[in-house]
């Protein structure tokens, strides 16, 4: 034990608090920011132990250059017609959120949250799984949902909590569930969707299934204690998963250095725990796709988990709860050296021969009409607020397979004040 | 018929199920080869294989959330928190996610698991393997708590919980895994093997969730206890000669207020024992629902015996644990005028 005396010669402890590089009104330099050549990222075999792969948590893959070309051995090759499919859905991604962040603001429903920026990392992902994988999302990853084909107007009905919501507006808006196209409901807390990938994908393998699964979570959350108990589990089961990291920068109005971004990579948790882990540009849609492809093979011959860190940036609020401009340089997003995913896709798309700065814009306004038409069938079935939508005795519902006596008492007591609140 | 004590039931439910259900798999700390720390899970890794009983990492987090996601595929997994101390770190998974998930999802998924944990002090386990935490789960909307207190209630229970379509919290109290409990803890255990409770019927039964069991018939007051405290009050009963009559809740949630209200008005009397700290135990609630349900017979105020709202002390154990002298003493006093 030091005395006072020696104590006083001791130079005094500090403590470091994160601080991201630009605050509002910065003028942003990303210049210190590593980002390699696109096509110079090696292709491990998809069998490589994960020891013999740790250089590529710290690389970045990327397949689309600076001349909208798709180059090296990432390029995942895909036909015309699969390129097309995956620009049109995150262009209806982007127009749905657009929308229905507008129809927020006007009052129709309390929340909503747009993927902005991030299309390619639940579309192209989504993609490059069979339709049949088991899908854990976060709060961001209504691409699945339209890649799977998910009806718009069903995903507007939830948004609204309207008699037509299949979740019966319990759920705050974007919080899907679909048994159907394999899409688990979303919860509202963080990361808890991961142990219980693993688990899914624990079951798959135990039963000798073919099925495999995919988690998402944001690089924030990675903090969580369920993102390092999944990656234990996935690492000690040998897992059939895929667990997506997606790096959007912020969580809310903490940067990612309040997640351990200062000093490292996340697609370095992996190395730790000895699971195969790639860092990719999320903003490019073909690595995000071939990234996935390459984990899924793995996944789907019993080569065990892949951790991916997609590299992308959260261009919108977090959402229409958040204003962005109080705590972040608004030049960020403009200044973001890997541009957009939509973009860079319709460039090389033009580049190919195969689509057009015209073809785009009718494009973006056919995924604007049906927006629009999806919005306006689902307005008929009623709009948060305006209107008791679900039936009563929904509330009680489905807390229990059979209501027991104690919510048949209070299902009552509900009934009752009802009558008092809202006379026929 | 077969006579076993309580772990040995457990174990013995378990087998059944794996038996008869290729969906039920069990999991936990030290459950697989060596066949748990108290034994419940001895023998079925090398009956069933490894994918069916196995051992986890340490983490109650990733293995109530692996079960949830288990649920999902189509499993039914029955997975062991090693003691009930530990389960807080899994609370978000169980109270967030199993509990949630068919309220949340409009019944498109649903979580049929068992989480199995032993609780309860008087073993001289300290504060870190005694406690009761049963309170802070009956809080929980769409969760089930039960807890057995016989060999033959605790197999029969354990089945009708794996079979449950909602997620069960199922405590052992692991007090009375050898042999039922008078609350002298310097008397030596009589074993199971001694009591009718430890006949246990081989294969699959079930005792259906939502019942209480009237343990002693009486009239002179209505006494709710469950797990290892419906032995301490019968046998305190049994030494103050009040002819009081003993209640095993066996499920906490859902209540059979039914049979609590049915006793009551019969009684006039109610004490409420359970081990569990005493401030928002489950206590509380009990006493609360005789009030509403009971007020106009009651003659004579409600009496809650509990644990002390302290961690539970290593070497002060017996000072802290509910016994005959603070359960003699509240029994007095709420049939004091009837002696008199």
């Amino acid at each position: 034990m030091a005395d006072e005396t020696t104590k006083s010669n001791l130079p005094p402890l500090t403590l470091h608090v994160p601080e991201p590089k630009f605050r509002p009104g910065d003028k942003v330099d990303y210049s210190d920011l590593e980002i390699p050549e696109a096509g110079a990222q090696a292709r491990p075999d998809i069998a490589t132990a994960p020891k013999d792969m740790r250089d590529m948590a710290y690389d970045m893959i990327r397949v689309l250059d600076d001349d909208h070309k798709a180059v090296g051995p990432w390029d995942p090759k895909l036909d015309d017609e699969t390129l097309l499919k995956m620009l049109r859905t995150m262009a209806q991604v982007r127009a749905f959120d657009d929308r229905l962040h507008r129809q927020q603001r006007q009052g129709k429903t309390s929340f909503y949250m747009k993927c902005t920026g991030e299309e390619a990392t639940s579309v192209a992902a989504t993609m490059a799984l069979h339709a049949d994988d088991m899908c854990f999302p976060s709060y961001r990853q209504q691409g699945i949902l339209f890649v799977r084909g998910y009806p718009m107007v069903e995903m507007v009905n939830q948004i609204f909590s309207n008699k037509a919501d299949k979740l019966k507006g319990r759920q705050l808006p974007i919080m899907y569930s679909s048994r159907e196209l394999n899409f688990f409901t979303v919860s509202g807390n963080l990361t808890t969707q991961y142990p219980q990938a693993v688990g899914w994908a624990m079951a798959s393998a135990s039963k000798g299934d073919s099925r495999i699964a995919a988690a998402w979570c944001g690089e924030g959350s990675t903090a969580e204690g369920d993102f390092h108990a999944a990656m234990t589990f996935a690492a000690v089961y040998n897992a059939p998963v895929i667990m997506n990291v997606v790096n959007n920068q912020w969580a809310i109005s903490s940067f990612s250095g309040f997640a351990g971004a200062e000093r490292t990579t996340f697609a370095a948790r992996g190395v730790g725990y000895g699971i195969a882990a790639l860092r990719v540009d999320g903003n490019d849609p073909l690595a995000v796709y071939a990234a996935t492809r390459w984990a899924a093979e793995r996944a789907r011959t019993n080569q065990g988990p892949t951790l991916i860190e997609h590299f992308t940036y959260r261009a919108d609020a977090h959402s229409t709860s958040d204003d962005p401009t109080a705590y972040r340089s608004a030049q960020e997003r403009e200044e973001w050296p890997l541009g957009d995913p939509i973009m860079r896709l319709k460039r090389h798309l033009i580049h190919r021969g195969v689509w057009s700065v015209e073809q785009q814009e009718q494009l973006d306004a056919e995924c604007l009409q049906a927006v629009k038409d999806a919005v306006t069938e689902a307005a008929k079935n009623g709009i948060l607020g305006h209107g008791l939508h679900q039936p009563f005795e929904t509330m009680f519902q489905d807390v229990f397979e059979e209501m027991p006596w104690h919510l048949k008492e209070q299902a009552a007591q509900a009934n009752k004040e009802r009558e008092i609140k809202w006379p026929s | 018929m077969a006579v076993m004590n309580m772990i040995e039931a457990i174990n013995n439910g378990l087998e059944t199920m794996l038996q008869r259900d290729e969906n039920v798999v069990i999991m936990g700390e030290d459950v697989g080869y060596f066949g748990g720390v108290f034994r419940a899970t001895a023998g079925l890794q090398e009956k069933f294989g490894k994918t069916r009983c196995f051992d986890t990492p340490i983490s109650e987090c990733g293995i109530i959330g692996a079960a949830v996601g288990m649920c999902a595929y189509g499993l039914r997994p029955v997975p062991e928190i090693q003691f009930a101390d530990y389960i807080y770190p899994g609370m978000d998974q169980l109270i967030s996610e199993a509990a949630r998930l068919r309220y949340r999802s409009a019944g498109e998924f649903t979580a049929p698991l068992t989480v199995r944990s032993p609780f309860g002090g008087g073993i001289f386990g300290g504060q870190t393997h005694s406690q009761s935490p049963e309170a802070m789960f009956t809080h929980v909307s769409g969760l089930k708590t039960v807890i057995p207190s016989t060999p033959y209630d605790a197999k029969g229970l354990l089945i009708a919980s794996i079979e449950d379509n909602d997620p069960v919290l199922f405590l052992e109290p692991k007090r009375i895994y050898n042999g039922p409990f008078t609350g002298y803890y310097d008397n030596p255990v009589s074993p199971w093997s001694k009591f009718a409770e430890s006949e246990v019927p081989e294969g699959h039964y079930t005792v259906p969730l939502g019942k209480a069991k009237i343990v002693r018939e009486g009239d002179a007051v209505t006494v709710l206890a469950y797990g290892t405290m419906v032995h301490v009050s019968k046998a305190v009963v049994e030494e103050h000669g009040i002819n009081a009559e003993v209640i095993d809740l066996r499920t906490l949630v859902p209540l059979d207020i039914e049979t609590i209200e049915q006793s009551v008005k019969k009684t006039g009397r109610c004490l409420i024992v359970h081990e569990a700290t005493r401030t928002s135990g489950f206590g509380a609630e009990l006493s609360a629902l005789v009030q509403e349900h009971c007020f106009y017979h009651l003659e004579a105020p409600i009496e809650r015996v509990t644990g002390f709202d302290t961690p539970y002390p290593h070497s002060l154990e017996w000072a802290y644990f509910p016994g005959p002298v603070r359960i003699g003493e509240a029994l007095e006093k709420i049939v004091g005028d009837l002696k008199s």
